[in-house]
């Protein structure tokens, strides 16, 4: 099978990609829950310990006061696991930065289920939906060191609130330095005219492996890292749907309000073809290897070929 | 107090009281109860020389932030506001209608001279922290003022805020809790007592002061305190309040919590007022 060069966590490359950024701009301040040493926003927190703010277990008066710092010209970056940042401030970020038109730029940690051995509690499954809810907000989701770097870079330059979801486990490399990316984008990791697979994060380098499986059984897949959720590349994904027709989107996401909720209402409304999303189904996850909860869950590589050839089937005249 | 001042500030709580009702009555909807129950503390703020602000530049850089926490009393703040000509006379007439500036809980995206939108109770106090850690790194002398509800203290948030100011000795943040003694439900004695709302707040590490929320001379000498000394602490002054104060029939009347006055109740209103023949 397809090898990958494992690269370090998305969440440690924002860390310490913070930590370079935080040399030249002096508006960045980070504020974290007490996951600091899980965020990776403690390297920033050693350098600049001034610009620096533990909240301890309070999340909501984290948010409310990140609102408060971006009002008075700050940067701020708030960093905690995704599923406490997200959903216990939810309502704090929804009247005191999206309502309030505040430039706060949101970095969460343990998106999905790979977070693996915890357990549902620690796992967010549902991130990306909810923080798709709010106005203005930008939602990307990087799927290897590379990517993150440049877009916690690009984030800290561009005006406006975001949502970023990193990772715990390390990740395998998908980009070489050399790439150029563009904002908003898709990039295309894989040709092929038989059917199109757009995925995010950890599941990327599952869908590039399954694109292996699907070539010897000469089957030939597109695969698209579609890290912009929100919004999400419109041409890129009309131009794959006149030309392929089928469309596969896979995500460690519940399949509600998700990248495939998005892309499937974009396409009903614009170009009607074929869509399959595999994705977690009404349920929480569990404790267990990242590797085996892909499995479980119908995010592994095998696990996606099975379904990519029986959507072909089923959708084959 | 100088008994010029003293008039001048009742002239205006006067003039806040009337357009508070005129801006409600013709809304037809509102929260008259813990709108009036906080004007002496705004008319003092923002009259009795405690405020910095520039009537000419109201987003100012070194001006005194104020976060209304308790959103639901903004029809307060916008009459104040236009008595300083921030905002034209007329568009408080404009009040919770399709497209104003003023909504019915502050929008900081429709009227930007609002430090923040608030209205779901318990967020301005962490609003006010980033607001008083940014003065403190860029070495600025504002002041944060954050004027909360007394049913607000029910909320986690706050005590969050509250001890995260003391540990980081916040002594450029000042809470005013207008106490009226009521929440949306009833009498917050039978809701959910918090009582004694002096030794929680003393017990998170704040300067506390307890004062007559519609006296001109106590409000003036705390809040003159609080500019001019310097505290180690956060503070937080505990304003005694009448919910619907000034107007007979509102005053510890909790149904106008959420309701407007009918145009005859808004008159009658007016009249209390000194209105000789009030039109609405």
């Amino acid at each position: 099978m397809r090898e990958f060069k494992i690269g370090k966590p998305t969440r440690a490359a924002y860390g310490e990609t913070l930590a370079e950024i935080g040399e030249k701009n002096k508006d960045i301040v980070v504020l974290d829950a007490d996951l600091s040493k899980s965020t990776h926003t403690y390297i920033f927190a050693q350098k600049f310990p001034e610009r620096f703010f533990n909240f301890g277990i309070a999340e909501a008066n984290m948010v409310g006061a990140a609102a408060g710092l971006a009002r008075c010209g700050k940067i701020p970056f708030c960093s905690s696991f995704a599923c406490f940042m997200v959903n216990k401030a939810y309502e704090q970020i929804r009247i005191s930065v999206a309502g309030s038109g505040l430039n706060v730029k949101f970095v969460a940690s343990h998106g999905g289920i790979s977070v693996g051995e915890d357990g549902f509690t620690q796992q967010s499954v549902e991130d990306i939906a909810l923080m798709c809810t709010f106005p203005d907000f930008t939602v990307v989701a990087p799927a290897d060191e590379v990517y993150t770097r440049w877009l916690i870079k690009e984030i800290a330059e561009r005006e406006g609130p975001f949502y970023v979801r990193t990772q715990r486990p390390k990740a395998p490399i998908i980009y070489e330095n050399k790439n150029r990316f563009e904002w908003g984008k898709y990039i295309k990791l894989e040709t092929g005219e038989d059917v199109a697979i757009f995925s995010y994060g950890l599941t990327v380098s599952e869908c590039l492996k399954a694109h292996n499986l699907l070539k010897e059984k000469g089957i030939k897949a597109s695969v698209y890292d579609a890290p912009f959720i929100k919004p999400i590349d419109k041409e890129t994904i009309l131009d794959i749907a006149k030309k392929i027709g089928k469309i596969v989107i896979v995500e460690e996401h519940l399949k509600d309000g998700g990248l495939g909720s998005r892309i499937t209402s974009f396409l009903s409304e614009h170009y009607p073809i074929p869509v399959k999303i595999i994705a977690i189904e009404n349920t929480y996850a569990e404790s267990g290897k990242p590797e085996e909860l892909f499995d479980k869950y119908g995010l592994s590589y095998r696990k996606i070929y099975e379904s990519v050839i029986n959507f072909i089937k089923t959708n084959t005249l | 107090m100088e008994i010029a001042i003293k008039e001048i500030l009742t002239e205006k709580a006067l003039n806040i009281r009337k357009k508070i009702i005129k801006m409600l009555a013709k809304a037809g909807s509102g929260h008259p109860g813990g709108s009036l129950s906080m004007v002496e503390i705004l008319v003092t703020l923002y009259f009795g020389e405690i405020l910095k602000y520039r009537e000419e530049d109201p987003l100012w850089e070194e001006r005194d932030r104020l976060i209304l926490s308790k959103g639901h009393g903004v029809p307060a703040l916008y009459a104040i506001w236009s008595e300083i000509g921030w905002i034209p006379e007329h568009m408080l007439w404009t009040l919770r209608k399709l497209n104003s500036p003023l909504q019915g809980h502050p929008d900081r995206r429709k009227l930007p001279l609002l430090e923040i939108s608030s209205g779901s109770l318990g967020q301005g106090l962490s609003v006010g922290i980033g607001m008083a850690l940014a003065g403190k790194m860029d070495k600025r002398d504002y002041r944060v003022y954050v004027i909360m509800g007394d049913g607000e203290m029910d909320e986690g948030q706050v005590w969050e805020g509250a001890m995260f100011a003391n540990f980081h000795k916040l002594n450029n943040l000042t809470v005013i809790v207008d106490y009226n003694k009521f929440q949306l439900d009833g009498p917050i004695r039978e809701i959910l007592d918090f009582s004694p709302l002096d030794e929680k707040w003393r017990s998170f590490g704040w300067e506390v002061f307890e004062v007559d929320g519609h006296s001109f001379e106590e409000l003036k000498e705390v809040l003159g305190r609080v500019k001019d000394n310097n505290f180690e602490k956060p503070q937080c002054i505990i304003a005694h309040t009448t919910k619907g104060k000034g107007i007979s029939f509102m005053e510890n009347n909790n149904s106008f919590h959420g309701k407007a006055p009918t145009k005859e109740q808004a008159i009658e209103a007016l009249k209390e007022l000194g209105e000789e023949s009030p039109e609405i």
